[in-house]
């Protein structure tokens, strides 16, 4: 399948209107949630550092510092690859699932449409470019949630600010979305997979529905302990 | 004319097709009737090669499907259109979209012209000024009207129907057979459908071959159907009640 999926589109138009439509549903369609989900962990993740915390002897900006490290290391990459392995994934494992049961596939062969790569490229090509962005947006979020959360727990906007910036490292920018790229050909993939070999009906439908988020966020877990090995020990 | 000889279909042990051989001829409606699971739709998708059979030969006015290069099957396959039991019409797309796919794909032609053919599909099947609904805002007729209009844009030479009309009131049925046939005649299309329906069976039975236990147990045509004193056959198609009324008459 692999093969035939990254063969090159014969009409590049009709390739792009089906990127395009991808992106709209994978990618922007994803935007609420992404927020939603990043601005809580981030006010959690403050409150509970504060508490830690709360001794004199560490200085408060370490909350705002530690707040940071933990979203871009882990809590945003790896969260978010969770959430959307249960939001796009299925959703990508049902529609081609679909697709297969009512024949759809079929008619796309008989038309001399590669139908794996008709079907499949362009949802790959938009998850690994949207879920970047997605990661950009959730970190930032994620920081003013933060935010919010040091305000209940009585930090100055002026200490956690101050964590924010201290000691920055940039490679862990670069090494969350090297995480959160792999994460998304993952995602995309397995569910794609999981949903072009689909048959039988509805029910059946609903089957490679699950078993591509199951097996997709499987995939991720050991993809994520594998990568922080590699580009951090 | 679509010409099949010898084929054998196994699904691991379970031999659903055995040696069948039979002409489909042009301008008629040719109907291969059969109970459920007897291997029609099986045989339809042989026929277009979605499935691999494992013996005999498929011939489009001689030309051997599976024996064609790539660029060869190309260019057969536009010659073929295809009604899905289910329509397959593209969810992703509307209307208007879905019956120009296959001239985007195998054509170069400009909008202009695609949406001149497209709207004269759609006159066709008495469609007009629907371009733009959805598909899931389409009734079951609708469906299999759009899937025809699709079936049809490329002026094909053969036209293949899986139960053209399964789960239709018997009024839309019957309109939709018509309109296969009409096509057909008008066109000069070999044209061949699967059906159990036997209201189909009288209506549009041209030519007509029947499958049981995987080979072809009778051909005839819908006349010789009511003379028939084949047994199964009989069991078959004079199941229901009216039907027996139908043959004592
Ligand atoms: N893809 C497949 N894999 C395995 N068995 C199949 C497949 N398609 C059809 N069959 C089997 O072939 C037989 C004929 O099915 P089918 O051609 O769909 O019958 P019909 O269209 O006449 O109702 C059935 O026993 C069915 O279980
Ligand atoms: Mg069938």
């Amino acid at each position: 399948m692999l093969n035939k999926t990254f063969s090159f589109p014969e009409k590049k138009s009709v390739f792009f209107k089906q990127f395009n439509l991808e992106l709209e549903k994978i990618g922007l369609n994803s935007l609420g949630i992404v927020t939603i989900i990043s601005f809580f962990i981030g006010a959690v993740v403050s409150i509970q550092t504060a508490f830690n915390f709360e001794s004199p002897i560490y200085p408060k900006y370490l909350i705002g510092y530690a707040t940071r490290e933990s979203l871009i290391l882990e809590f945003c990459p790896t969260m978010l690859a969770l959430i959307l392995a249960g939001k796009v994934g299925s959703n990508i494992a049902s529609e081609i699932g679909s697709m297969r049961v009512t024949e759809q596939i079929d008619a796309l062969e008989i038309m001399g449409v590669n139908s794996a790569s008709f079907l499949i490229l362009p949802k790959i090509f938009a998850t690994v470019l949207f879920f970047p962005i997605l990661i950009i947006l959730s970190i930032t979020i994620g920081l003013i949630g933060g935010w919010v959360g040091c305000q209940t727990a009585g930090i100055t906007t002026a200490s956690f600010l101050y964590g924010i910036k201290y000691e920055f490292n940039a490679f862990y920018v670069t090494y969350c979305l090297i995480k959160i790229t792999v994460f998304a050909f993952i995602i995309s993939s397995v569910s794609s997979y999981f949903g072009y070999y689909t048959n039988g009906g509805a029910l059946d439908v609903g089957r490679s529905s699950t078993k591509a988020v199951v097996y997709s966020s499987i995939i991720v877990l050991i993809f994520n302990f594998l990568l922080t090995d590699l580009l951090l020990a | 004319m679509i010409e099949i000889n010898n084929i054998h279909k196994s699904f691991g042990d379970n031999h659903v097709l055995k040696n069948i051989s039979f002409k489909f001829e042009k301008g008629k409606t040719n109907l291969i009737i059969g109970e459920s699971g007897s291997g029609k739709t099986t045989l339809l998708r042989i026929l277009i090669g979605l499935h691999k059979i494992d013996k005999g030969e498929v011939l489009y006015d001689g030309r051997d499907f599976n024996q064609l290069n790539s660029k060869e099957k190309r260019k057969l396959r536009q010659e073929i259109g295809v009604l899905f039991q289910k329509g397959a019409l593209y969810d992703f797309m509307n209307v208007e979209e879905n019956i120009m796919f296959p001239l985007t794909m195998f054509t170069n032609q400009s909008y202009e012209e695609k949406i001149e053919r497209v709207n004269n599909c759609l006159e066709r099947v008495n469609l007009q000024n629907n371009n733009t609904l959805k598909i899931s805002e389409l009734s079951g007729g609708m469906i299999k009207r759009v899937s025809i209009a699709r079936a049809i844009v490329l002026k094909p030479k053969y036209l293949l129907c899986d139960e053209p009309n399964s789960g239709l009131d018997p009024k839309t049925a019957i309109i939709i057979d018509n309109l296969i046939k009409e096509i057909s005649v008008e066109d000069d299309i070999t044209t061949i459908v699967n059906t159990h329906d036997m209201n189909s069976v009288m209506e549009i039975g041209d030519s007509i071959a029947y499958i049981n236990n995987g080979q072809i147990s009778w051909t005839g045509n819908k006349e010789e159907l009511l003379q028939s004193n084949n047994e199964q056959l009989n069991n078959f198609v004079f199941a229901s009640k009216l039907f027996k009324r139908l043959k004592n008459i």
